[in-house]
């Protein structure tokens, strides 16, 4: 049956409405002038007007990641295209569902180096999960709601549809709803054969020292995922750390979270790792950030690998057991299975492995001392965290030590509450994140943590804040330094301390308040409280500029290149072990 | 284990894909993007009803990087089946080769001859040149197109590696 006659623009809504989308984060240009007209003749979807096409990309992906749905963004062509490529990249490597217009020129000036036209889907398509260049206005309905089932099924990322504004401007009758459209080939498995889910659970049952090691997939098994990963693991009684990405997905304040792994992950986290007996991995991917020195990294485990997607099993560290599916419904079967074969851990043995970990716990790894009036970083998010701790906060974060100690000091008790740039390291996304994480909760607290480096890199977004009343809350981590390079130029490279200074910093109180917002500047550990409790209190977008002291380094630390058990603690560690060249190559 | 093992194995891959725009650079990217081995790879539409193409890739690697090429091939959106022909029981691979010779005399005769031994055809021939094709497995074509080396070899042009199941059962 034919629909009513609407020109592509039209469409374009009508499917992103049909699709339960309401909000777009964009900016406008010649070739989605449609699109714009068209959303200027509706009320159904709202549309945030960024400053920069990266700022859109990032904003979506902190609406995504604190909501579960899908964030959508609509950009222009060629300039506004390719100022996406970070934003895309970023979701793509953090597994985020993204859905992101892009205008084209009109199909029949394709190729002919027209003014704004880019190469979309050839240069989007390394950098997308998938992407579509619409030719046919008959295609766009079902590549439109195409593009929202290959976003979210399977391992989520971003997807680009490429639209010449010719077919955005031509009129046509065949929209059709997302209920007629079913992809052809796309069908990634979520559900585990039954016969592996038997050998896991006794697998689990034999583990004299088992380990939880559990990511981003667990997260994006939905709520559930989180759930049901907690039940069993507390079920158990065994420890569990967490990845970078899946801070969240078990509550950080039990005694069976043994803190994050990886390079600058907790000494209890490494050590399990590096001494377990059975490694169960749930979402996570053997990131080299996690598993350092690959032919050292826990040589005497046997693995499990929960993975929705096939390419992550075995892509750096060989598994013994594999288990294609969605996080959520792997362990759900777990625990059935669990349940039912009324399996038991030999308590003697996790008495033990316990004991050993709290040994190891006991070296209190993340300790620092602050004296006098200079704010140690440690110190000021640590406080950040005590007073926001009983509210309803979200974390954003740039890119850099902030970050790090970010990670290490935030104690997370639910999911969705973190938003990090994790796979790629992208400086500057935490302000955008923030934006879109404050739009999806309008009543909560939203704290980006940046530092004075990271956040200039997306600071016109400032006034995208301002324009919405986004009470956004940015908390820089003032040390003067891209101090993360600083402290590997510091370990690394001699002291040499090359192009690493954040010279000419502006007056960021000034600053806010030329954006109309509460510029609060903090430089004694006296007054930090207070000033933070200032910051929460203002329902307002706050530019918080805490000036720290600006040598500390981010500790513990696995040095690139070196195997769990060869942490660096703490400053005077760092003599002793120099690195090795082939650490040196290793980002 | 290190996935730094040394034991390289050629193998051959069929990937029946959605015969749309894109597909072959989406392919192509991920060979380069990841820096896996292409050795050959062929591609064509083999189902117009149903809009299918069929891409065959002859690459090497370490059997962990084998089975990595096929888990990303995959997971492709466009990609709807793959079959690794090498390691999947018995497969038949076929090449076909156009190789022109120039020349005269006891040169043109023994190329001539040669193509007889080969079971080559030719196609094109004038008082100075031939043009043989070719179909074989690659190996062979190899050989005869080292053969013909010394005898005039003007030009060659193959088409990499086509390759299907023996038996009965489809992709
Ligand atoms: C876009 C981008 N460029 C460069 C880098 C490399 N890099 C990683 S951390 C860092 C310094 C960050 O400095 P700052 O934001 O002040 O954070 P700090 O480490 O001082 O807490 C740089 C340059 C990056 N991650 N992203
Ligand atoms: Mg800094």
């Amino acid at each position: 049956m034919a629909s009513e006659q609407m020109n592509g623009a039209e469409m374009v809504i009508k499917s992103l409405v049909d699709q339960g989308v309401e909000v777009i984060f964009g900016y406008p240009g010649g070739a989605v002038l449609p699109i714009y007209d068209a959303l200027f003749q509706q009320n159904n979807i709202e549309h945030i007007l960024v400053r920069q096409e990266g700022g859109a990309v990032h904003a979506a992906e902190g609406y995504a990641r604190s909501t579960g749905k899908i964030g959508v963004v609509l950009v222009t062509s060629g300039p506004g295209a390719t100022n996406a490529v970070t934003g895309l990249t970023d979701a793509l490597m953090d597994s985020i569902p993204i859905v992101c217009l892009t205008g084209q020129v009109p199909t029949h000036l394709i190729g002919n180096d027209a003014f704004q036209e880019a190469d979309t889907t050839g240069i989007t398509r390394p950098c997308t999960k998938h992407n579509y260049l619409v030719k046919d206005i008959q295609d766009l309905p079902r590549i439109m709601h195409e593009a929202f089932y290959v976003a979210q099924t399977g391992r989520p990322g971003p997807v680009v549809i490429d639209l010449p504004k010719d077919i955005l401007q031509g009129k046509s009758d065949c929209y059709i709803p997302p209920e007629d459209v079913k992809h052809r080939s796309y069908k990634p498995q979520v559900d585990a054969e039954p016969s592996k889910i038997e050998q896991a659970v006794k697998l689990i049952a034999a583990a004299k020292r088992p380990v939880f090691y559990t990511g981003g997939g667990v997260i994006n098994a939905g709520d559930r995922g989180s759930e049901l990963l907690t039940r069993f693991v507390r079920k158990l009684g065994v420890p569990c750390t967490n990845t970078l990405m899946g801070l969240g997905s078990y509550p950080a304040s039990d005694p069976q979270f043994i803190g994050m792994l990886g390079m600058h992950g907790t000494y209890e986290a490494n050590l399990a790792m590096y001494n377990c007996d059975l490694m169960i991995n749930i979402g996570a991917r053997f990131d080299d950030r996690v598993t350092g020195r690959l032919d050292e990294f826990s040589p005497n485990s046997t693995k499990i690998h929960v993975d929705i997607d096939p390419s992550s099993i075995n892509k750096n560290v060989m598994v013994d057991l594999p288990i294609i599916g969605d996080a959520a419904r792997v362990l759900e079967a777990m625990m059935t299975a669990w349940d039912e074969g009324d399996y038991q851990l030999d308590q003697k043995a996790l008495k033990s492995w316990w004991a050993q970990i709290e040994e190891w716990r006991a070296k209190d790894c993340l300790a620092y001392t602050q004296k006098g009036k200079l704010i140690k970083p440690q110190y000021a998010i640590q406080r950040l965290y005590e007073l926001t701790k009983d509210r309803d906060t979200y974390i954003t974060t740039e890119v850099g030590q902030h970050q790090m100690w970010a990670a290490q000091y935030f104690k997370f008790e639910e999911p969705k509450r973190w938003m990090t740039s994790g796979g790629l390291g992208t400086m500057g996304y935490g302000l955008p994140a923030a934006m879109g994480v404050q739009r999806a909760h309008r009543d909560s607290l939203v704290i980006d943590v940046a530092g004075e480096a990271s956040i200039l890199m997306n600071i016109q977004e400032l006034s995208c804040i301002a324009q919405y009343n986004l009470p956004v809350k940015v908390f820089i981590v003032n040390n003067q330094w891209m101090g993360m390079v600083r402290q590997w130029q510091e370990l690394l490279h001699g002291a040499r301390y090359s192009e690493s200074y954040s010279a000419s910093l502006p007056d960021f109180v000034k600053l806010a308040e030329s954006f109309g917002m509460v510029g609060i500047r903090c430089e004694d550990a006296a007054d930090l409280d207070d000033k933070i409790m200032e910051m929460i209190d203002t329902p307002r977008p706050v530019v918080f500029d805490c000036a720290v002291t600006q040598d500390e380094n981010v500790f513990p630390m696995i040095p690139s290149g070196a195997a769990h058990y060869e942490m660096l603690l703490g400053p005077d560690d760092k003599a002793q072990r120099p690195i090795s060249e082939e650490g040196m190559v290793l980002v | 284990m290190s996935p730094r093992e040394t034991n390289i194995e050629k193998r051959t891959i069929a990937v029946l894909v959605d015969n749309e725009p894109g597909v072959l650079a989406r392919v192509i990217g991920l060979f380069s993007g990841r820096g896996y081995n292409i050795e050959s790879l062929t591609v064509s539409e083999v189902d117009q009803l149903k809009n299918f193409s069929r891409i065959t890739v002859v690459t090497s690697g370490t059997p962990q990087i084998l089975e990595q090429i096929k888990a990303q091939l995959d997971r492709l959106v466009p990609v709807h089946r793959i079959s690794d022909l090498t390691n999947e029981g018995p497969a038949v691979d076929r090449e076909l080769a156009l190789v022109k010779v120039a020349g005269t005399g006891e040169k043109r005769v023994e190329s001539l001859r040669i193509a007889d031994i080969f079971r080559a055809s030719v196609v094109d021939s004038s008082h100075d040149h031939f043009v043989f094709e070719m179909t074989g497995k690659s190996d062979k074509l190899d050989v005869f197109i080292d053969l013909m080396q010394p005898l005039g070899l003007v030009d060659v042009s193959r088409t990499g590696v086509v390759a299907i199941s023996r038996g009965p059962k489809g992709l």
